[in-house]
């Protein structure tokens, strides 16, 4: 009972924390979807960070720690590459969105290119991957609620009331309350994921080195890379596409929106390194639990952390980890609710519907837009099975494939047309959604490779093929100076 | 400028070091190896985009964001 008192008591703060964010914020688009481009290092810091701490890396992290071992690494390593990346690509990003008064990732592109289509386009692909993952954030969510209550509450009835209050603070105060909510959930996350890192081994096994040696004793070869499937072929290739795809998740992408100003990028791009180092404790906890609650397979690798701590502490700390949780579920939610109800009010509906309609029409379409696909992100939580599963691996590789037409955007003279942009960006998804719905693998592609090739991530294919387009359709679509373009291709 | 070239070296390290070090034993701070290598790069990191930031012309005082500063000084 204990337990579910404190959950509930963290969930009502959330709201409350959330409501009141809008507090002498008169709420127009830019104020609600990206803060009046006001926050600090402070807000940007956390909005950046709240990307890593989500359910997936509290649940997943742990769970894949649990499962499969050394793979796990690569968690840690990703982001790290993204940062030093940032450092480079977001301050020219921000310049652009400022000067031209951006709200959206979509509105980049279809600026940087003069293409409404392209920006339509691209929002598609944006909603698209982030319904997937907001149902992510539901389902752990009744995961949490479902273990830690000790059944008390049931998954259904958690993710109902979870989806209600990140809903009703979403209209109220958009990214300013999910700005107030990282805040909260990343202090009480630090603090758990540190305690859980370092008690959860010394108490189990008497020390990290102790803990690491009883691993590697009952299963050689687990802390390792192994030499074929995910070994270090994998390892290197998943991490670069990952890094290059870090920040093209149009919720990351808005949120360097909100920053005041440039330098605050480059100041996170040494600072959000260490931050991450957190990630470390969750898989100490993951790995902890490998002896000590062994057999879970499949999808229950990811309750590893809570069946560890169910057996380890009282009903009052499972209630506080329990409530940690949940946070790490509706903090990215509702960052991923701004984000895709700015989406479709100010990409789809704006860009295909109703072009001349003003802000106060889209800030009334975005917010009416934000139970609906709560509603349709609870619906699949409740009836999508393993399908979801397929679509939110998609979801990676779909924003990665936005990443060369950034890329190119940012320099000095984009030789990339709008139709190679397009043309580019639909092949590479075309590629992810047919691999990863037929569960392709390199090997079976191309089996004339070196077995080392084999392991390579196939999100590479896709995005290797996207270059070519792009490369090939920009060649052709070329504006030849004092000649109208004679092979602009219809779109 | 040679100082941005820095950012190389933890994509080499990460990318490149890692088959080399693919090994349980010897544990360091109580990891395994080659956790342990992957740790070492992302504290580099931090360090590396230190440096950089600090001689980054882009970053001198233009004046623009001096209340920014106090936010996390």
């Amino acid at each position: 009972m204990s337990a579910l008192v404190i959950i509930a008591a963290i969930t009502l703060v959330a709201l409350w924390l959330g409501m009141r964010a809008r507090r002498g914020h008169d709420m127009n688009l830019e104020q609600w979807s990206v803060g009046g481009r006001s926050f600090g290092t402070a807000f940007v810091f956390l909005l950046m960070a709240g990307e890593i701490y989500t359910t997936f890396t509290f649940l997943g992290g742990s769970g894949f720690a649990y499962g499969k071992g050394a793979p796990v690494y690569y968690i840690l390593a990703y982001a790290t590459l993204a940062y030093i990346i940032s450092y480079w690509m977001l301050p020219p990003i921000w310049r652009y969105a400022k000067s031209h008064r951006l709200m959206s990732q979509p509105h980049f592109f279809s600026r940087k290119y003069a293409s409404p289509s392209l920006g339509v386009l691209i929002a598609l692909v944006d909603v698209a991957a982030l319904i997937p993952y907001l149902v992510l954030q539901f389902k752990g969510l009744g995961i949490i609620v479902a273990i830690a209550s000790y059944g008390a509450i049931a998954s259904t009835t958690a993710i109902w009331i979870g989806a209600v209050v990140v809903t009703a603070y979403v209209i109220v105060s958009g990214v300013r309350g999910c700005a107030w909510n990282s805040a909260l959930k990343d202090v009480m996350i630090l603090a758990i994921a540190l305690f859980l890192g370092i008690y959860l081994p010394i108490h189990h096994y008497g020390g990290l080195g102790e803990m690491f040696r009883a691993i590697d004793a009952a299963k050689p070869g687990f802390l390792t890379f192994a030499p074929r499937g995910q070994g270090i072929v994998w390892f290197q290739s998943t991490v670069l596409l990952t890094a290059l795809g870090f920040f093209m998740w149009p919720h990351t992408f808005a949120s360097s929106y909100t920053a005041r100003n440039e330098r605050i990028f480059r100041r996170n791009a040494f600072l959000l390194p260490l931050y991450q180092l957190i990630l470390l404790f969750v898989f100490f906890c993951g790995f902890a639990a490998v002896l000590k609650v062994p057999g879970l397979t499949g999808g229950n690798i990811d309750l590893s952390l809570f069946k560890l701590s169910l057996m380890t502490f009282d009903p009052w700390f499972v209630g506080v980890i329990g409530a940690a949780g949940v946070l790490t579920a509706l903090v990215p939610g509702s960052m991923i609710l701004t984000t895709a109800s700015t989406l479709i009010a100010n990409d789809i509906y704006r860009g295909v519907l109703a072009r001349d309609a003003d802000d106060a029409k889209v800030a009334r379409i975005a917010r009416f837009v934000v139970p609906v696909i709560a509603l349709v992100a609870v619906g699949f939580t409740l009836n999508g099975g393993e399908t979801i599963v397929a679509l939110l691996l998609m979801g990676y590789n779909f924003v990665t494939q936005l990443f060369p037409a950034l890329i190119c955007s940012l320099a000095p003279r984009n030789r990339v047309t709008k139709q190679g942009a397009f043309c580019g960006i639909v092949a590479g998804v075309v590629v992810v959604a047919a691999t990863t719905l037929m569960h392709t693998s390199i090997g079976q592609l191309l089996p004339f490779l070196p077995d080392a090739l084999k392991d390579v991530n196939i999100g590479f294919v896709a995005l290797a093929v996207n270059v070519v387009v792009l490369a090939l359709v920009s060649a052709l679509t070329q504006p030849r100076a004092g000649e109208a373009p004679t092979h602009a291709n219809a779109h | 400028m040679s100082v941005r070239l820095l950012a190389a070296l933890p994509f080499i390290g990460i990318l490149v070091g890692v088959p080399f070090v693919n090994r349980t034993e010897p544990l360091v701070l109580g990891m395994p190896l080659v956790l342990a290598w992957i740790v070492m790069w992302v504290v580099l990191t931090s360090a590396i985009m230190g440096i950089v930031y600090l001689f980054d012309p882009a970053n001198r005082d233009d004046g623009a964001d001096a209340a920014d500063v106090e936010v996390r000084s």
